[in-house]
C-alpha cells in the first residue's frame, strides 16, 4: 500500500505534463515517491512505471543508478559523514567513531526509534570545510564531536525541523511551471510547432 | 575559386546519392550512407572483434572492443567502429599496432572480472569472448586483484538463468528485450562496478522471446534450462532447417548430440525471421525426445485395447479397412489432417487419396480460411518492412505467430508503416496501432464499410502499399465473416496485398499439395457430421486430433464416435488417436527430411538430424505402403522420388527445383490466377443485450501436444477463464476470480471470471485449449457468432 497517494498522483501528472516524453519525468517522480514514504517502495516503482508507460524493471534500472534513492526504509534523518581524503585527514574517522557511539549504531545502521540512519559518504565537494557531513543532504561544516552531539539533540527535539525536513523531501517549495512555459507532452519527432515558450524567440 | 558552368555539357552520370566508398586496410569498399564502419568491414575479409554490436539491433557502443583507427586531419584517431558511420573517402585501419594494443587492452579489461570458468560453462567452445580472447586478446592479464563475486546462476525466468560473474555488460539481452521484443523486463541496475542485468524483484523475464537473449549473449552469462549441461558445442551435429511449430517458418539450426535433439538456434534469414525464434518454437524439441512418443504400430485387440503390433500386420489391417469401406462407397472414406507434416507427406497422401478416389480430405480443422485466399495478390513477410499501412485482420500475432509479431512491431516502432488493428479485442500490437477498430463479432465487415467515409483512413490507404494480414481472429465467428471483412478492405484498397495466416505449420503446403476437399468432397466439419450420421466407414487422422483441436467439442465427439473405423497416424497417443483402431507411429520433426510451406507460400527445407524413434516412419512412407497394400503404386519409393514427383506434379511447387534456395531462404510458390472477392451485404448480427458475444482465440502456451510434452514449456500456460471488461463485472454480480456459469446454445461450463480492459464491453474473451474447463464445449461451427450467458453461481 505505498503506491502514490491521491494528492501525489495529481502532482505526478503535473510533473509528467512538463516533459515531451512521459518517461523523462522519472527522476522527479522518484523523488516524489521517496518524499512520500522516506524511501522508494516497490509498489511506488510499479506505480511510476504505469504512470509513464515503462516496465517496473526499467524504473528500477533507472532508480538504482542513483545513490540518493533508497529502496529500504531509512531513518527520518540520513546522516552522511564524508570519509574521502580531505575529511579523512581532518578527523572524519574519529567523527564517525564518535557518531557510532552517540547513536548506538554502526555506520550503515538505523537507530531503533527510526530517527537516524548513519552512513559513510564519498566526497561531498566541500573539502575546504572538512570534515563535513550532510543530514538529508543539508551540509554541516568543520564538524567537531560536540557539534555532532548538538546537531543530534537539536534534530531530536525538533529545533531544526524547519531547516531540515524528513528524508526524501528535496525541497519544501515545489517548482511550478505555468502551461505556457512548458515544453508540452509531445514527443519531439511528432511536434509540428515550437513549444509555446519559444514563440517569438529565436531557437538557441 | 572555380564556378560551375551551367552550360557544361559533360554527360550526366547517375550517382546513387547514398553510395559512399571507404578504404579499409587499403581495400576500397562500397558502402551506404548511414552504415557503420563495422558493417562495411564485415563485407571484407578483415574481422573487427565485437561483443555488443548486433546487426539486427541499434548500436550502443557498450563494450568498446571494436576500436579501429580512422585517419583524420590530425592523424589516426581511435573510434568504435560499431557507432561510427562511414563517410566518403574515409580511411580505416583495423590492424595497426595502435589498434592491436587498444583491442588487447579492452579484452584485458573485459576479463578483469570474468571468472574464466570455461570448462564448466555451456558457452565454452562457441563463445565469442573465448574466441576473441584468443584471436584479439593479450594472452595474459596484469590484474591480480580479487574478482567480483555474485551468486551463480540465478533464474531470471522459468527457462533462463543468469550468471552475473560471466556477464560483460554488453547490453545485447537488455536491448533485445526492449527494442526487439518490447518486453523490457530486464534492465541494467545499479552503477559502476555493481552494474548488473536484473529483473524487477519478483517480476521474472517471462517474455515469449526470452530464448533469443541466450543465443545472442556473447558469453555464458545467459543459459537456457532446456540445454544447460546437455552437450558441448564440439560434440553437436548441426543441420539447417525450418521451424514447423507455427506457420511463420523461422529458419533454424537443429542440433543433436548422440542421436538426441539438444537445441534449436535461430538462423538469420532476411525474408523470414532475422535470427529470432519464439520460445515455444525454440524449446519444444523436448517433445521429440519425449518418453511418450509412439514407437511401434498399435492395433485394437479383442478386448478393445490398443496393443503393439508389427508394421506388416498394421498396414495389412489398415488396407483391409480402407478396401472394405471403399466397397460401400469412396464417400465413406475421409482424411483429416496433414498440416503438421512436410509438403512431401501431404503430397503422398493426396496422391493416395486420388488413387483411392477419396475426395473428402481436409488439412484444416474447421478453424481456417478458404484456399481461395491464396489466389488473392499475395504479400511476403518482408513486404511488412516497406508497407505504408499494415492492416491486422488476424488473430493476436503475439500469441499465434510470434516472430511475425516482431516484424510488424518493428515497422510500427521504426515508423516505416502504420498499423491498423481490426479485432474484437486489443491484441499484443494494440499499443503500436495507429488506428484501432475494435468491433464486436459479427459486425466487422459493416464497421469496415463504415470506415470508407473516414477521410484520414482512406488517405492513409492511398498513401502507399497496403499489406493485409488476414486470419481467424475469433474461432467463435464463422470463416465467412473474415472473408467478408477482407472483401471490404480490398474494396477500399484494391492495391492491397494479402498475407493469409493459418494455423498449423504447413497448412498452406498441405492445401497446395491437395489435402483439401475436391470434387464436392467434404470439409472437416462435414466429415465429422457425416461420421456422426454413420456415413463414414474409415476415417484417417493424419496427425490430427479433432477431439482436442476442432473448435466444436460436441461435433468432434459425435464424429469420432460415429466413425466405424479410425486409422490414426501420429507421434503421440492423443485424445483422438486413443480411440483409433489402428495407430501408426509417425516420424517427427528432426527425424525426417522434406520441405514445408509457410504463411507467405515460402518453401524451405526441414532437415533430418536424428533417426526416427522406434520404428516410426515419415507420413509419406506410410502412404506409399498403404498404397501398395491397396494395389496402388504411387510411383515413388524414396524421399528423393517423392520430392521430385511433387515438384513435377504440383505446378505451384515448381520453383522448389532450386534446391540451394530451398535449403536457405526458401522460394515462393507460384500463385494461381488472381481472383476478386465479392462484398456481401453483411447485415450486422444483432443480439440480446443480456448476452455476451464470445471471442475465442489462442494463447502461445496452450495444451498443444508439442508444448504439453516439453517439460520446460508445459508449466507456462495459464488455466481457462472467461475475461470481460471491468465495467461488465458488476452486471454479472460475481467477483473477479470467482467461478461463474457460462452457457451457450451448445452447453454450459464453469470457469473463473476475470477482467481486462482489452476486452470490449458486451463481449467475453475465452482463450481456448488451456487447462481447466474446455471452451470448445460452448462452440458450434455452424453458427456465425456465439452468444453467451454469464451467471453468478448460486
Ligand atoms: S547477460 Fe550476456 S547479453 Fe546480457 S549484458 Fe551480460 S553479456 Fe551481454
Ligand atoms: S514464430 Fe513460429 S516458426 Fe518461428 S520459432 Fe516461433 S513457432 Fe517456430
Ligand atoms: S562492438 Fe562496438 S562497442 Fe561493442
Amino acid at each position: 500500500m505505498s503506491r502514490l497517494n491521491d494528492a501525489n498522483i495529481k502532482i505526478a501528472l503535473e510533473i509528467i505534463s512538463h516533459y515531451p516524453r512521459p518517461k523523462s519525468a522519472l527522476i522527479p517522480l522518484l523523488h516524489l515517491a521517496q518524499e512520500q514514504n522516506g524511501y522508494v517502495t516497490r509498489e511506488a516503482m510499479v506505480h511510476l512505471g504505469e504512470l509513464v508507460g515503462v516496465t517496473s524493471a526499467e524504473v528500477y534500472g533507472t532508480a538504482s543508478f542513483y545513490e540518493m534513492f533508497r529502496f529500504e526504509p531509512v531513518g527520518k534523518y540520513l546522516v552522511n559523514i564524508c570519509g574521502t581524503m580531505s575529511c579523512a585527514l581532518m578527523g572524519a574517522g574519529d567523527l564517525m567513531h564518535h557518531a557510532e557511539q552517540k547513536l548506538g549504531v554502526k555506520a550503515g545502521g538505523t537507530t531503533a526509534d527510526g530517527m537516524f540512519t548513519l552512513a559513510h559518504a564519498e566526497c561531498q565537494a566541500a573539502c575546504t570545510e572538512a570534515p563535513t557531513l550532510q543530514v538529508n543532504y543539508r551540509f554541516r561544516y568543520k564538524v567537531t564531536n560536540s557539534d555532532f552531539d548538538t546537531l543530534i539533540d537539536d534534530l531530536k527535539s525538533g529545533r531544526l525541523s524547519d531547516e531540515i525536513p524528513s528524508h526524501g523531501v528535496v525541497a519544501r517549495i515545489r517548482q511550478r511551471i505555468p502551461a505556457d512555459r512548458g515544453v508540452g507532452a509531445i514527443a519531439p519527432e511528432l511536434a509540428t510547432e515550437n513549444p509555446a515558450w519559444m514563440n517569438g524567440k529565436a531557437a538557441l | 575559386m572555380t564556378t560551375l558552368d551551367s552550360s557544361d555539357t559533360t554527360p550526366e552520370v547517375v550517382v546513387d546519392p547514398n553510395a559512399v566508398s571507404v578504404t579499409i586496410n587499403g581495400k576500397v569498399v562500397a558502402a551506404r550512407k548511414g552504415e557503420m564502419i563495422i558493417a562495411a568491414a564485415d563485407r571484407t575479409d578483415d574481422f573487427i572483434p565485437r561483443f555488443c554490436y548486433h546487426p539486427r539491433m541499434e548500436p550502443v557502443g557498450m563494450c568498446r572492443q571494436c576500436l579501429v583507427e580512422v585517419v583524420g586531419p590530425r592523424g589516426p584517431m581511435m573510434v568504435v567502429s560499431c557507432m561510427t558511420p562511414v563517410a566518403d573517402g574515409q580511411v580505416v585501419n583495423t590492424a595497426t599496432e595502435g589498434v592491436k594494443k587498444a583491442q588487447e587492452g579492452m579484452l584485458e579489461l573485459l576479463l578483469a572480472n570474468h571468472p574464466l570458468d570455461c570448462p564448466v560453462c555451456d558457452k565454452g567452445g562457441e563463445c565469442p569472448l573465448q574466441d576473441q580472447a584468443f584471436s584479439h586478446g593479450p594472452g595474459e592479464s596484469r590484474f591480480v586483484e580479487e574478482k567480483r563475486h555474485y551468486e551463480k546462476p540465478i533464474a531470471i525466468s522459468e527457462n533462463v538463468y543468469l550468471d552475473r560473474e560471466r556477464c560483460i555488460l554488453c547490453d545485447r539481452c537488455t536491448r533485445f528485450a526492449d527494442e526487439v521484443a518490447g518486453d523490457a523486463l530486464i534492465s541494467f541496475t545499479s552503477r559502476g562496478n555493481n552494474t548488473q542485468v536484473m529483473t524487477f524483484p519478483d517480476e521474472p523475464f517471462s517474455s515469449y522471446f526470452s530464448g533469443n537473449t541466450v543465443q545472442i549473449c556473447p558469453v555464458g552469462a545467459l543459459t537456457a534450462k532446456p540445454y544447460r549441461f546437455k552437450a558441448r558445442p564440439w560434440d553437436i551435429e548441426h543441420v539447417e532447417s525450418t521451424c514447423t511449430t507455427c506457420s511463420v517458418g523461422c529458419r533454424t539450426v537443429v542440433q543433436s548430440s548422440r542421436d538426441e535433439l539438444v537445441r534449436y538456434q535461430g538462423v538469420d534469414s532476411q525474408p523470414v525471421n532475422w535470427g529470432w525464434l519464439c520460445d515455444k518454437g525454440r524449446f519444444n524439441f523436448e517433445s521429440i525426445n519425449s518418453k511418450d512418443r509412439l514407437t511401434t504400430p498399435l492395433i485394437k485387440d479383442a478386448s478393445g485395447n490398443l496393443s503393439a503390433t508389427s508394421w506388416s500386420v498394421a498396414i495389412d489391417s489398415a488396407a483391409r479397412m480402407v478396401r472394405t469401406a471403399l466397397l460401400s462407397s469412396p464417400q465413406s472414406v475421409a482424411i483429416i489432417g496433414g498440416a503438421r507434416g512436410t509438403n512431401e507427406d501431404a503430397f503422398a497422401w493426396a496422391q493416395l487419396a486420388n488413387a483411392l478416389g477419396v475426395d473428402s480430405r481436409d488439412s484444416q480443422l474447421a478453424d481456417g480460411l478458404p484456399p481461395q485466399v491464396f489466389s488473392l495478390p499475395q504479400a511476403t513477410i518482408a513486404d511488412i518492412d516497406t508497407a505504408k499501412t499494415i492492416i491486422l485482420l488476424a488473430p493476436d500475432l503475439k500469441e499465434e505467430l510470434p516472430v511475425l509479431y516482431l516484424r510488424v512491431r518493428r515497422a510500427a516502432e521504426k515508423r516505416t508503416g502504420r498499423v491498423v488493428e481490426v479485432s474484437p479485442r486489443a491484441t499484443g500490437l494494440a499499443g503500436k496501432a495507429w488506428k484501432k477498430v475494435h468491433v464486436e463479432p459479427g459486425k466487422t465487415a459493416a464497421a469496415l464499410r463504415a470506415l470508407s467515409t473516414d477521410a484520414a483512413f482512406t488517405a492513409q490507404l492511398a498513401s502507399g502499399s497496403v499489406v493485409v494480414i488476414v486470419g481467424r481472429m475469433n474461432l467463435a465467428e464463422s470463416e465467412e465473416s473474415v472473408v467478408y471483412a477482407l472483401a471490404e478492405v480490398l474494396h477500399m484498397a484494391p492495391h492491397a496485398t494479402v498475407l493469409p495466416v493459418l494455423r498449423r505449420a504447413n497448412v498452406r503446403g498441405a492445401i497446395t499439395a491437395g489435402l483439401t476437399p475436391r470434387n464436392g468432397g467434404k470439409s472437416t466439419a462435414e466429415i465429422l457430421e457425416a461420421a456422426a450420421a454413420g456415413k463414414i466407414e474409415c476415417l484417417v487422422l493424419l496427425g490430427a486430433d479433432p477431439l482436442s483441436d476442432v473448435p466444436d467439442a460436441d461435433l468432434a465427439r459425435r464424429g469420432i464416435s460415429g466413425a466405424r473405423n479410425i486409422i490414426a497416424i501420429d507421434t503421440f497417443i492423443t485424445q483422438s488417436s486413443a480411440l483409433a483402431d489402428i495407430v501408426l507411429p509417425a516420424a517427427a520433426y528432426g527425424e525426417k527430411e522434406g520441405t514445408t510451406t509457410n504463411i507467405e507460400g515460402r518453401i524451405s527445407n526441414v532437415a533430418q538430424s536424428i533417426t526416427p524413434v522406434g520404428t516410426s516412419r515419415p507420413d509419406w512412407m506410410i502412404a506409399v505402403e498403404l498404397g501398395a497394400a491397396t494395389s496402388h503404386d504411387l510411383g515413388f519409393a524414396s524421399y528423393n522420388e517423392v520430392h521430385a514427383a511433387m515438384i513435377s506434379g504440383v505446378s505451384e511447387f515448381a520453383s522448389a527445383v532450386d534446391t540451394h534456395a530451398v535449403e536457405h531462404d526458401g522460394v515462393i510458390v507460384a500463385h494461381p490466377t488472381p481472383i476478386t472477392l465479392t462484398r456481401a451485404d453483411g447485415a450486422s448480427i444483432e443480439r440480446n443485450s443480456y448476452d455476451y458475444r464470445a471471442v475465442v482465440s489462442r494463447k502461445l502456451y496452450d495444451n498443444a501436444i508439442g508444448t504439453a510434452k516439453s517439460p520446460s514449456l508445459a508449466t507456462l500456460g495459464v488455466a481457462s477463464a472467461i475475461i470481460v471488461n471491468p465495467l461488465d463485472v458488476p452486471r454479472i454480480g460475481a467477483q473477479v476470480g470467482e467461478s461463474v456459469r457460462v452457457t451457450s446454445p451448445r452447453g454450459t461450463i464453469v470457469m473463473p471470471l476475470q477482467e481486462s480492459v482489452d476486452v470490449l464491453r458486451g463481449t467475453a474473451w475465452l482463450p481456448i485449449n488451456l487447462g481447466g474447463s474446455d471452451v470448445r464445449e460452448l462452440l458450434d461451427v455452424t453458427k456465425d457468432v456465439i452468444d453467451l450467458k454469464i451467471e453468478k453461481m448460486s
